[in-house]
């Protein structure tokens, strides 16, 4: 081994402790990296090959009833490939052992030809028999929350008339991954799930014999989904076609693209922020280094070594602590990885979701830290590489200290410890702030990630409290007179109904356009309210229409603005509506009209398709009892339940990404702030132990230390707080989609939860280095110059 | 001597220090016996590794005895805690080192006011510079000082306290003779106006004349000691 390396070795490890506090920065960027990327790689194949081995469908349309012969029309369109025709309804279930009413969404399986389209993939059992009105197979996460297996039981109401179906089979779906039901914030896996039947089962059940209420199209590859929708709609608009959509619109596949997105945003925003901390700590530490090693590297140059070398050898010292890092970090990525993916696995129902992550995710992530520690040494390599060797053997000049603030009189009225570290701070500008940064970096990354739970409880208050404050939605099987509300308003425990109307249309304005449910309510609602973006009730009165700000901003409209509206479902016909009011949103794509307004669209009188309820929890039991048997409802969306499960899950949740922030966050910070005192110390170790032998208490020597690193971090809160406000922002922005907006509310509880963890990482650090000063060595001081 | 007839302000009894190092044992002092009068000013001669740093850093307060006593007045130091040693060394040892140790971040004045800010019963930290001679450099950082007025604001650092004790450890070992004088000058004053017992350690044989006592030290004992029976001044003296 060549001397200079066994100089490397000996350097590491008489270094440690600073080396590896560097390490486990690197360590927490490549980490997030690996589990940012590798999530994303291992959710988006999944997916990719789920959809292709199950064919997957492209294009999606519902109609009332369209003719079984239309599906060879249809399958001679241009670009398509395959078409399954389908029947698909809502209908109620009784399951055992559950109170509240639960929802399936019945889907026909093709008798004697096998599925084209949306292949099942049957975890156990079997499909059921041609014809058989019993038979069922349900989704596999519905199964599970009941404890079912092939045998069990439950009952149904299939348009109007009480079944008891029999399941022989239990299955995934490509087109369920994310199953969730109208009204939900999240999957219920217990109150909602996919039962598939023969075709001629439900044909019997709904009248539908040579007829289908759903179509699905596979595309040949390069073909326009945009043209073929279009064609499809022609083709469907005079059997109650609601408006073809493409995958980008279908439910389960937004709810995975969303995920996808915010996982891209995270895996963009926050390894970046480790590595320049480790930047930023390489830089001070490795600069240290070679100051304290001036003198060596002056004998090494004097000796012939070349300035290229010499840099070589402080390059490979970086390199092995970023390699200590990169496999730490690798390794953490995979483990947290893992732990992500089993948190995926309980919304996202896929037969397999493995971590898997390929070697490039793990190139990048050491080229990352590899860059960023380069990044970090440059300065100090540049300073080695100009040290002439005469320059380098004699003893470094003795810093030059400025008085400041000199006309203040500051200089007289603080205290000497205050100057000492002030003017300490003030000598080595660059290290100072490099360490403000950091330990800002600490507190931004924190703050930038604790937020999201106040945004989220935020969100659940003016959804839960303010806008939607029902406690149940019932979904009618199809629109109802308008006397089907006080049929509601009868039952057991109600305490107010209030109806709504929806109206399937495509609002546009020039080239874009959206698929909404323009949702009727009447002028004044009290239990589920629109909220204008000051959070006011708006009052919904006249012919114009509220779109939510999300909406609004994709239309590129305002208040005052005419958009068009094509309606999906009665005349189907165009018209032009006023925007009166641009509202709060933070789920779906929402347009709200006044409920009568709503009925003249497709010129129905006094129609409605559901109604809200706010109904007495004691008397629930025996209003979930009526419900259950309720012949015109489709779905019962229970908010008061919903909420309550969201809440469990949000915990759950918050728990884990706290516990994991709150460490990576605490690495920084720790990490940080150790170097910093570490240098500090190495510096100042001689005055300080003069002060020592002059008669200064272990304390008041340790105090100093202590006041300059407490100055550094609290320097650092603010700056903390605008890089994490800045983070947020940008979190929020990578997060908002189509189906959710997180809003931007960054909370006192965030900043304080965030400064106060950096602090407690801090404090810890600096009791570490305190042990040091308690060691100082009081007789060596006298005889050495530093 | 007028000197011996007073109580002595240090009694050091068969003091011995054995330093260990793996299985290696280094005896720094091999039982010294030694006595100060109250403002007696001794140097202490003798080459490298005789013992006499060892010695001084005991007195001091900095370094434990392995066997042996060390009294200062009534107080036994060998007996003392770390907690105890340091009210000792803040209350009544002043320290000079051999290369200054000034806190570069502070000027000269705020230098010696670090020591006053946590006396009991201090000068001012400008009177104590002007007993040095550095009465018009006050607010001057040590980087712009000399050598010598470092060194001078180093002594009036360890004066500024009304030290009983004012320990030197090689102070004039980087001035050149002119600038030592300066320096030697201050601590000669300091010794007369305060009465502080000064123990002074130097390879620089010159400065005995200024002492009242020389103590040769040798292998880790006291192998001579003389006593002047006239002291030079300062000014009389060169290297």
């Amino acid at each position: 081994m060549l001397a200079l390396d066994r100089k490397l070795l000996r350097d590491l490890v008489r270094l440690w402790p600073q080396a590896l506090a560097i390490a486990l920065v690197m360590a927490a960027g490549v980490a997030t990296l690996v589990l940012g990327v590798g999530t994303h790689a291992s959710l988006d194949e999944t997916r990719s090959t789920f959809y292709e081995r199950n064919r997957f469908a492209d294009v999606f349309a519902s109609v009332t009833r369209a003719p079984g012969a239309l599906v060879a029309e249809i399958a001679a369109v241009p670009g398509v490939q395959s078409v399954e025709p389908r029947i698909e309804k809502l209908a109620l279930l009784s399951v055992p052992g559950l109170s509240a009413p639960a929802t399936g969404l019945f889907v026909s399986l093709p008798d004697f030809v096998p599925q084209r389209l949306n292949l099942l993939t049957i975890r156990a059992g079997r499909l059921p028999e041609p014809g058989d009105e019993r038979e069922a197979v349900v989704s596999e996460p519905f199964a599970k929350a009941h404890g079912f297996g092939p045998g069990s039981r439950f009952e149904a109401i299939l348009n109007g008339r009480k079944r008891t179906l029999v399941i022989v089979g239990i299955a995934l779906s490509p087109e369920f991954i994310y199953a969730i039901g109208p009204w939900d914030l999240m999957p219920d896996d217990r109150r909602y799930g996919i039962v598939w039947m023969s075709e001629r089962a439900l044909a019997g059940a709904y009248d539908l014999k040579s007829a289908f209420s759903t179509v699905h199209l596979k595309l040949l590859s390069g073909a326009s989904e945009r043209a073929i929708i279009e064609t499809l709609d022609g083709k469907l608009a005079r059997y109650g076609g609601r408006g073809a959509y493409g995958r980008k619109d279908q439910l389960s596949h937004a709810f995975l693209d969303a995920e996808l997105l915010q996982l891209k945003a995270m895996s963009r925003i926050t390894p970046p922020i480790f590595l320049l901390a480790a930047a930023l700590l390489v830089n001070m530490t490795l600069s240290r280094l070679i100051a304290l090693e001036r003198q060596q590297i002056g004998l090494l140059k004097a000796v012939g070594y070349s300035g290229g070398t010499i840099a070589a050898h402080y390059l490979k010292f970086v390199a092995a602590i970023t390699l200590v890092g990169i496999v730490l970090g690798a390794a953490a990525g995979v483990w947290l990885g893992n732990g992500a993916a089993r948190l995926y696995a309980d919304f996202f129902r896929f037969p397999f979701l493995l971590f898997r992550t390929d070697p490039s995710t793990y190139m990048a992530g050491g080229a990352a830290a590899l860059g960023a520690g380069v990044f970090g040494a440059l300065r100090a390599l540049r300073e080695v590489m100009q040290l002439p060797p005469a320059i380098a053997m004699s003893p470094p000049a003795p810093p030059q200290y400025r008085r400041m603030f000199v006309g203040l009189g500051l200089s007289d009225r603080l205290p000497r410890s205050v100057l000492m570290v002030v003017r300490h701070l003030a000598r080595w500008p660059l290290r100072t702030a490099s360490a403000i940064v950091g330990v800002a970096l600490a507190t931004a990354i924190l703050t930038g990630t604790l937020w999201v739970f106040q945004a989220t409880e935020f969100m659940i208050d003016t959804t839960f409290h303010r806008s939607e404050r029902q406690d149940a939605t019932i979904s009618f099987v199809q629109e109802m007179p308008e006397r089907a509300l006080f049929d509601v308003a009868r039952l057991p425990g109600i305490l107010a109904v209030e109806p709504y109307r929806n109206v399937a249309a495509k609002l546009r304005n020039g080239g874009v356009e959206r698929r909404v449910a323009i949702t009727g309510k009447p002028a004044g609602a009290m239990l589920s309210r629109v909220l204008d973006i000051d959070f006011r009730p708006v009052p919904l009165e006249g012919a114009g229409i509220a779109l939510t700000d999300m909406l609004a901003r994709i239309l590129r409209v305002g208040r005052g603005d005419v958009i068009e509206v094509e309606l999906l479902e009665g005349d189907r016909r165009t018209t032009q509506l006023p925007v009166t009011d641009v509202i709060k949103g933070y789920f779906g794509l929402t347009a709200y009209m006044n409920i009568d307004a709503a009925n003249r669209l497709p010129r129905e009188a006094d129609r409605i398709s559901g109604v809200h309820i706010r109904y007495d929890a004691v008397r629930q039991d025996e209003l979930f009892g009526r419900l259950k048997e309720l012949p015109k409802a489709s779905f019962i969306a229970l908010q008061r339940v919903s909420l309550q499960k969201f809440r469990e899950t949000l915990a759950r949740n918050i728990l884990t990404m706290v516990t994991i922030y709150v460490s990576l966050g605490a690495i920084i910070a720790f990490g940080v702030v150790y170097n910093f005192a570490r240098i500090t110390l190495s510096e100042q170790g001689h005055e300080l132990a003069s002060l020592r032998v002059l008669g200064f208490t272990r304390g008041e020597v340790s105090g100093l230390l202590i006041l300059e690193i407490s100055l550094v971090v609290l320097v650092a809160q603010p700056v903390g707080w605008l890089f994490g406000y800045g983070f947020a922002a940008w979190t929020a922005a990578g997060f908002s989609t189509e189906l959710v907006r997180v809003p931007l509310i960054v909370g006192r509880d965030a900043y304080g939860y965030a400064t106060a963890i950096t602090l407690m990482a801090a404090l810890v650090s600096a009791l570490v280095v305190r042990r040091r000063i308690d060691r100082l060595d009081l007789v060596e001081v006298l005889k050495t110059r530093e | 001597m007028l000197m011996e007839l007073e109580a002595p302000i240090f009694r050091v009894r068969a003091l011995a220090k054995v330093y260990r190092s793996g299985d290696v044992e280094v005896h720094a002092l091999r039982g010294v016996d030694f006595e100060a009068a109250a403002g007696e000013f001794v140097v202490m001669l003798g080459p490298s590794g005789s013992g006499k740093s060892t010695f001084l850093n005991i007195v001091g307060g900095l370094d434990a005895a392995t066997t042996g006593e060390v009294w200062f007045e009534d107080h036994e130091l060998t007996g003392m805690s770390e907690r105890e040693l340091t009210l000792y060394r803040r209350d009544h040892v002043g320290f000079v080192f051999q290369f200054y140790n000034l806190v570069p971040s502070l000027t000269a004045r705020e230098n010696v006011a670090l020591v006053t800010d946590i006396a009991r019963n201090p000068m001012r930290a400008e009177e104590a510079l002007e007993l040095v001679g550095l009465g018009a450099r006050l607010d001057h950082f040590p980087a712009q000082l000399s050598g010598g007025e470092q060194q001078r604001v180093a002594i009036a650092r360890a004066i500024a306290k009304r030290p009983e004790v004012l320990l030197c450890d090689e102070p004039t070992w980087a001035l050149d003779s002119k600038t030592g004088v300066r320096v030697l000058e201050a601590l000669m004053t300091v010794n007369a106006d305060l009465g502080a017992t000064t123990l002074v350690i130097t390879h620089n044989a010159a400065i005995r004349e200024i002492a009242h006592r020389v103590v040769m030290f040798g292998d880790g004992r006291i192998v001579s000691v003389a006593v002047n029976e006239r002291r030079l001044a300062a000014a009389d003296v060169s290297w």
